[in-house]
């Protein structure tokens, strides 16, 4: 037997992922967007962060954007993410597993 | 993808625990809120990684395992009602109730219908204009706005047919509740990065100045979770107790205001029963009488019942952080996903869940790997 | 403040368990725990025999002499119609399939169609199309079938019932029960693609390049590898080839453990997957190891002939992308584990029953 529907009830797009606002549309007081996440491309409703628009990222939940990624702290902490540990020189020797 | 890859660097992953090891001196105990960040935690085995000095503990941050039973079973009359098509999100269709669950409802012709966005739940109720819809609007603070929404919008539309049933719970009372019990000994927090990118990490100021308890807002990845770590064990060694933000690509101090604003437009602070852990006052939402016509708990008479919930399993401890998911007598024996004892074992971000999907459980055992199998092929 | 004493909460717990074990439930259906249990609990018990035991994709039978192959498929997907395929072709690739696992050579199909009242002749005709063109393009023939009907509502559109037969080569023994330590785990390609090209379908997601099932006949990809085993004289080198359909890399690796009493440990880096696919599962909360797949293999091979077949699966286009992605290893028990990037590992359970995304 061979049932394809890989997972009926999975359709539940619940986690925040941070996705690009490739359009936007104002519907009377909705505003919707389509927004790119990897390679798949969703409607987003745009209600909650009024100052995104095309080209910025926004992390969204539920369907809804709940806040536009800071792009500039973002590539700013990370930049000092990548710095930890290079002044330090060697790595100390690994401890065994706890 | 942009934001996520990033942060899951293996290097940066190692160079920051390295980091953790060299600053760690004391024994640290840290809790984690949310069943994202347990997940991956779980996943990436993030305290397999950390120095023994460090114990990550885990919260009630599975807003699917402290729904109460008595929404649970509430949702579960409702369901089987024919007149009714009760929505959810699909997290909750496993969740045992008192005696059944809404799965099982479905199987047995409930008309139950899984959806990712309250919008869509909405479009239901304006395609079936005779039936009532009842979505089950559940969450943390994350998920309220969206809620929020779909009721104001539902009222703008005057769809008479949409109600929601809510059972929305708040972070920082929870936070509070478990600081002043007198079992906790939990000494720093990871605040969960998307409760806060809704609502900011103003709240925790009173925490840190109650409890003197670091408290670093996380997001969601090995690098986030392993960065909040290392500022809480910075903090911790210093002896500071302040409130900081790790996740700043996406959390500010005061959060997203135009979302606080519609959530306080549709609901109010209210007390709240945790599944596992009892009523916390003011650390729910309810619908404000002004969208009563909406309010599924209103609408539907449904009686307020008290549920007793005896039996082995010890979910109670485990969303406290009290015990871990390998202590209970019961887990990945009588209590596993197929056969849940409780919701922690349910939800996909549930503690007992993780455990059990990705660490070594009664009757498995991780193999001793040899030495060849740890360069890469 | 809580409004028990704390060392009361302990009291405080969740209702006994209430096991769905009087009715079917979907998840019965999706080759994962539930699935096996059925297996195991109501089927095995009542056809008990030794071939039936064996769990195989296909039966290995001796009819004077001469080793058959014989397998048999329903095809209930929904949409019939979907990128990359339709429930004709995937009922001739997946029973292909099912043959070619055994290392056997397709040679018959038989097909049945339980129809249900309303469906569009246009409709119908599509499908037997696509069978026609599967079949041919594969070299098998359709040579039997039966046609029922049912009341409308009594049967979703059209189901597709096929048995396949194909000859087996002397002294080829593949089997779940055979992977031994020290084998290497290889997979022929990218995961997760029909399972999300059907949901994408299904819930209208929308792709920058489409995710297209990747439903395929594997028996020409089987052929070679065989082919460079025996001409290497380790004919028995691949131990098991399966083919991981519902359920995913994950449930196919679970049940080779399980049958060779195993453990199997994987390398996450290594395994293939679309940039799509991988967006797809994160968005919607899945992981692609528990997704269906419906024209990929996995093959456990002696740790000696692995890179003779990884070359041979390479050079199929079938295999184009055909990694080694584990290893066989001794085990207390049976397992499945993976290794992260960051060097830690973590079990890779069966699939209970559908797999639910994450709320939070």
């Amino acid at each position: 037997m061979r049932a394809e529907s890989p997972a009926p009830e999975c359709a539940a797009m619940c986690l925040a992922i941070p996705g690009k606002i490739l359009s936007h549309e104002d519907l009377g007081f909705a505003r919707t967007a389509r927004v790119q996440f990897g390679g798949i491309v969703r409607q987003v409703r745009l209600d909650f962060v009024p100052e995104a628009t095309d080209g910025d990222y926004v992390l969204v939940h539920v369907g809804f954007a709940i806040s536009k990624v800071d792009e500039q702290e973002a590539q700013r902490t990370y930049q000092l993410l990548e710095e930890i540990g290079a002044l330090e020189g060697e790595l100390p020797p690994e401890e065994s597993a706890t | 993808m942009k934001f996520i890859d990033e942060y899951r660097n293996a290097d940066i992953a190692r160079r920051l625990v390295a980091e953790i090891k060299r600053e760690v001196r004391g024994r640290w105990v840290l809790m984690e809120i949310c069943g994202g960040q347990t997940h991956t935690i779980m996943r990436y085995g993030l305290d397999e990684l950390l120095p023994s000095n460090i114990e990550l503990v885990h919260g009630p941050g599975c807003p699917v395992c402290v729904t109460p039973l008595e929404t649970i079973d509430k949702a579960l009359e409702l369901a089987a009602r024919p007149e009714i098509i009760l929505v959810s999100y699909g997290d909750m269709l496993r969740v045992p109730g008192s005696s059944t669950d809404l799965f099982t409802v479905k199987a047995r012709g409930g008309d139950v219908r899984v959806v990712y966005s309250p919008t869509e739940a909405l479009k239901i109720a304006r395609q079936n204009p005779e039936r009532k819809v009842v979505f089950l609007a559940i969450g943390f603070e994350t998920t309220a706005p969206a809620n929020a929404m779909a009721v104001w919008q539902a009222k703008q539309e005057g769809i008479g047919n949409f109600s929601v049933l809510v059972s929305h719970v708040l972070v920082p009372p929870a936070i509070r509740a478990l600081m002043t019990s007198a079992d906790c000994r939990v000494n720093g927090f990871i605040a969960p990065g998307h409760v806060c990118t809704v609502m900011g990490y103003e709240e925790y100021d009173a925490l840190v100045r109650d409890f003197r308890v670091p408290i670093v807002v996380g997001g969601f990845e090995p690098v986030d979770l392993l960065e909040a770590t290392l500022m809480l064990v910075r903090q911790l060694e210093k002896g500071e107790a302040r409130a900081e933000n790790q996740y700043v690509r996406s959390v500010s101090y005061q959060g997203n205001l135009s979302a606080q604003l519609l959530m306080r437009e549709v609901f109010e602070i209210a007390d709240q029963k945790w599944r596992g852990i009892g009523t916390i006052p003011a650390s729910g939402l309810r619908v404000r009488d002004a969208y009563g016509d909406y309010d599924a708990a209103r609408l539907f008479g449904l009686a307020s019942i008290t549920v007793d919930e005896p039996a082995e399993c010890i979910s109670a401890q485990v969303l406290q952080g009290l015990k871990k998911p390998t202590d209970c007598a019961a887990f990945g024996m009588r209590c596993t996903p197929q056969n849940p004892l409780g919701a922690p074992m349910v939800s996909s971000e549930g503690a007992c869940a993780a455990y059990y999907n990705y660490r070594r459980h009664p009757g498995k055992q991780l193999p001793v790997v040899s030495s060849q199998l740890s360069e890469k092929p | 403040m809580l409004d028990e004493p704390t060392n009361s909460l302990a009291q405080l717990a969740c209702p006994a368990p209430h096991p769905v074990k009087d009715t079917i439930v979907l998840g019965h259906g999706s080759g994962g725990r539930l699935s096996a249990e059925l297996t195991r609990e109501v089927f095995l018990p009542a056809f008990a025999n030794p071939i039936l035991s064996r769990l195989d994709d296909q039966a290995i039978v001796s009819v004077r002499g001469t080793r058959l192959a014989i397998t048999t498929d329903s095809f209930v997907v929904k949409p019939l119609f979907f990128p990359g395929g339709d429930i004709g072709s995937l009922a001739v690739h997946g029973t292909i399939n099912d043959l070619a696992m055994g290392g056997a050579t397709p040679l018959f199909l038989s097909v049945a169609f339980i129809i249900e009242e309303g469906l569009s002749i246009a409709v119908l005709r599509r499908v037997v199309e696509s069978l026609r063109v599967a079949a041919q393009n594969a070299g098998v023939q359709i040579v039997t079938g039966d046609t029922k009907v049912v009341e409308k509502g009594s049967g979703d559109q059209l189901f597709i019932n096929t048995t396949g037969i194909g000859l087996v080569p002397d002294g080829l023994e593949l089997s779940a029960n055979r992977a031994r330590p020290g084998d290497k785990v290889l997979l022929s390609g990218s995961i997760g693609e029909h399972g999300i090209a059907i949901l994408a379908q299904r819930e209208g997601l929308e792709f920058e390049c489409p995710v297209e099932s990747d439903s395929a006949a594997l028996h020409k990809l089987v052929a070679g590898m065989l082919d460079v085993t025996n001409k290497g004289g380790v004919s028995d080198a691949i131990r098991c080839l399966r083919d991981p359909t519902r359920g995913g890399v994950s449930s196919t690796l679970n049940e080779i453990a399980e049958q060779s009493r195993v453990g199997i440990q994987l390398e996450e880096d290594t395994i293939p997957i679309r940039e799509e696919v991988r967006g797809a599962c994160e968005m919607l909360g899945l992981d692609p190891l528990y997704v269906a797949n419906e024209g990929k293999l996995i093959a456990i091979v002696a740790p000696e002939a692995a890179d003779a077949v990884l070359g041979a699966m390479r050079n199929n286009s079938w295999g184009r992308n055909a990694q080694i992605i584990g290893t066989v290893v001794e085990s207390s028990s049976p397992i499945v584990t993976i290794r992260t990037a960051l060097g830690t590992s973590r079990c890779v359970d069966m699939l209970a029953g559908d797999q639910l995304p994450r709320i939070c």
